[in-house]
């Protein structure tokens, strides 16, 4: 099949939904699909051969954070030139509810359409204030995918209507073995997190505040941190005499990543919302690390409500610290972590998942025409 | 000679409450400007939403940068006084991404009211611009009159509370000043 797929957010920042479009574009190559994907970008950066830039996205605040979104006039005539040129047998958007290309696409589209939504968000007064303007170009939709259940209540609550269940893919082979950093994870044990690290809902600063707990009796555990954001700020949030114990890496490359996940004795997901399926959990999952995550509803039910992988009260630094001391402890208990959080993951591999998209978009083309411009 | 000195301290006593009344009702009409002002800059702040909101449901931008806009404006709308100085800052940073849009200005152009709703959001946004600096001038100067020893000593702003300064990004123009809209 033809697939034009469009992103909302910017090719060049990573992010849970630019790597889950990545992925499962790679995938439906591999698959023998034809894939093209429309997202932010700067026209002068390499991008895959299946990527057209539509723009530098710009940094606005939405939804309480910065994000990266494209609109306005020179975005729209790219989305709309890439439909009349792409000849898509389907169009697949992201996340539609996020003001940027996903629902440009639909406004200026015209046949089946496929959309994802990925975030969980509480209803929300603005998508009610300004649904006139959103109605129009999301009624288009034809088949609607969530990514997790409390995506798939997001939706249902926002657009009405339902959505098939598919949740995110994991490219598990490539977690499964690297080679960890140098002088890591070393003898005093060492825990390791990957996100934005100035994001609040990622966490950060409910593990730095655990760190502070733990450190005092552990003199040689350490923390490795990496994504994007200010590490200096971050660092100067531990006591001076922490933070040389404390390794912040900034952004790191997919390949670096995985090293990071095989860094480090155990890996701690702090988020305190906002995540519908903690795509950098599942991650780390693939990567046999023994996981520490808050008890929000999409690492419960990911870790198998526990089992493969500890759950803390979420937010609560003292409760991390213990979860956190306990594994470093237990060697034994590590180990089996890790066997049940490899065993737990390979049910969400993208292989598995593609074929679902795939008989999604079955499903909405039959006896349909081709995506085309609107009007 | 007694009666001489007694009466010079009595003068004395007289002319120095005389002056401390007279500072007092300065920090009084300098704290009843303070709210003057701060009810003109949630005028224009309020006036402002108004503006990007009817442009947000205008129809002549496209769903998202009216859905950005409007999520913005409603933000602003709900913050309580807490987060009043971040949520109206966002809008402003949603109103400057919406203007820095390369060629939205050609795309408006001799669309119907698209002249008037851009000048009246750009005048909304320069009177919020102007408000604030205002009273962030007059709430300087009424902390400097509150910091004075004899106002401290004797009190002289009573209840009144401290005013704040209001803080925020209220530029809606890029960074070169050049007016985009």
């Amino acid at each position: 099949m033809r697939i034009g797929v469009a992103c909302p957010y910017s090719w060049d920042v990573p992010g849970g939904v630019q790597q889950h479009i990545r992925d499962l574009t790679e995938t439906l190559i591999e698959l023998g699909h034809d894939v093209s994907v429309i997202a932010p970008a700067d026209d002068d950066k390499p991008l895959p051969d299946y990527v057209v830039a539509a723009g530098k996205a710009v940094p606005v605040p939405y939804n309480g954070s910065v994000a990266r979104l494209a609109f306005g006039p020179l975005s729209v005539s790219r989305v709309r030139r890439w439909v009349k040129e792409g000849n898509f047998d389907v169009l697949h958007v992201h996340e539609p509810t996020v003001p940027s290309l996903s629902l440009l696409a639909c406004w200026v589209a015209a046949g089946p359409i496929v959309a994802t939504v990925h975030t969980a968000m509480p209803r929300s007064r603005v998508l009610l204030a300004a649904q006139p303007v959103l109605r129009s170009a999301l009624e288009k939709i034809d088949g609607r995918i969530a990514v997790s259940e409390a995506a798939r209540t997001t939706l249902v609550e926002h657009l009405g209507g339902d959505a098939v269940l598919i949740p995110n893919g994991v490219a598990t082979r490539r977690y499964r073995h690297a080679d960890p950093l140098t002088g890591w994870p070393g003898t005093g044990g060492a825990i390791g997190f990957l996100g934005r690290m100035d994001e609040p809902r990622k966490g950060l600063s409910v593990l730095l505040r655990a760190f502070e707990i733990l450190a005092p009796r552990r003199e040689n555990l350490r923390l490795l941190i990496a994504g994007p954001g200010d590490a200096d700020e971050q660092s100067l949030k531990l006591p001076p005499e922490l933070r040389q114990r404390a390794l912040f890496l900034g952004e790191v490359t997919e390949e670096d990543k995985v090293r990071v996940l095989h860094s480090v004795d155990v890996f701690c997901s702090p988020n305190t919302g906002g995540e519908s399926f903690g795509i950098v959990t599942a991650e780390a999952m693939a990567a046999g690390v023994p996981i520490v995550a808050s008890d929000i509803d999409a690492f419960h039910k990911v870790l198998r409500g526990g089992s493969a992988g500890e759950l803390f009260a979420t937010g609560d630094a003292e409760a991390l610290a213990a979860a956190a001391a306990r594994l470093l402890d237990d060697p034994a208990r590590r180990a089996e972590l890790s066997v049940a959080a490899l065993a737990a993951v390979a049910s969400y591999d993208w292989e598995v998942v593609a074929r679902d998209v795939v008989s999604v978009y079955e499903t909405v083309v039959l006896g349909r025409a081709t995506v085309g411009v609107a009007q | 000679m007694i009666w001489t000195f007694i009466v010079i301290a009595l003068f004395a006593l007289l002319l120095f409450v005389v002056f401390v009344s007279w500072r007092a009702g300065r920090l009084d009409r300098l704290h009843n400007r303070v709210e003057a002002a701060r009810t003109a800059l949630d005028l224009a702040m309020v006036r402002r939403s108004s503006a990007a909101s009817e442009l947000a449901s205008s129809g002549l931008l496209d769903p998202a940068n009216s859905l950005l806009l409007a999520s913005a404006v409603r933000r602003a709308k709900d913050a309580d006084a807490a987060e009043r100085d971040l949520a109206e800052s966002d809008l402003t940073r949603a109103l400057r991404a919406t203007f820095s849009q390369p060629g939205l200005r050609s795309e408006l152009d001799g669309q119907d009211g698209a002249t008037e709703l851009l000048a009246e959001v750009d005048a909304a946004a320069h009177q919020v611009f102007i408000a604030r600096k205002f009273y962030n001038d007059v709430a300087a100067r009424t902390i400097d009159a509150r910091r004075r020893p004899l106002a401290r000593v004797f009190r002289l702003s009573g209840n009144a509370p401290q005013p704040e300064f209001f803080e925020m990004d209220d530029s809606i123009a890029e960074d070169d000043g050049a007016r985009t809209v």
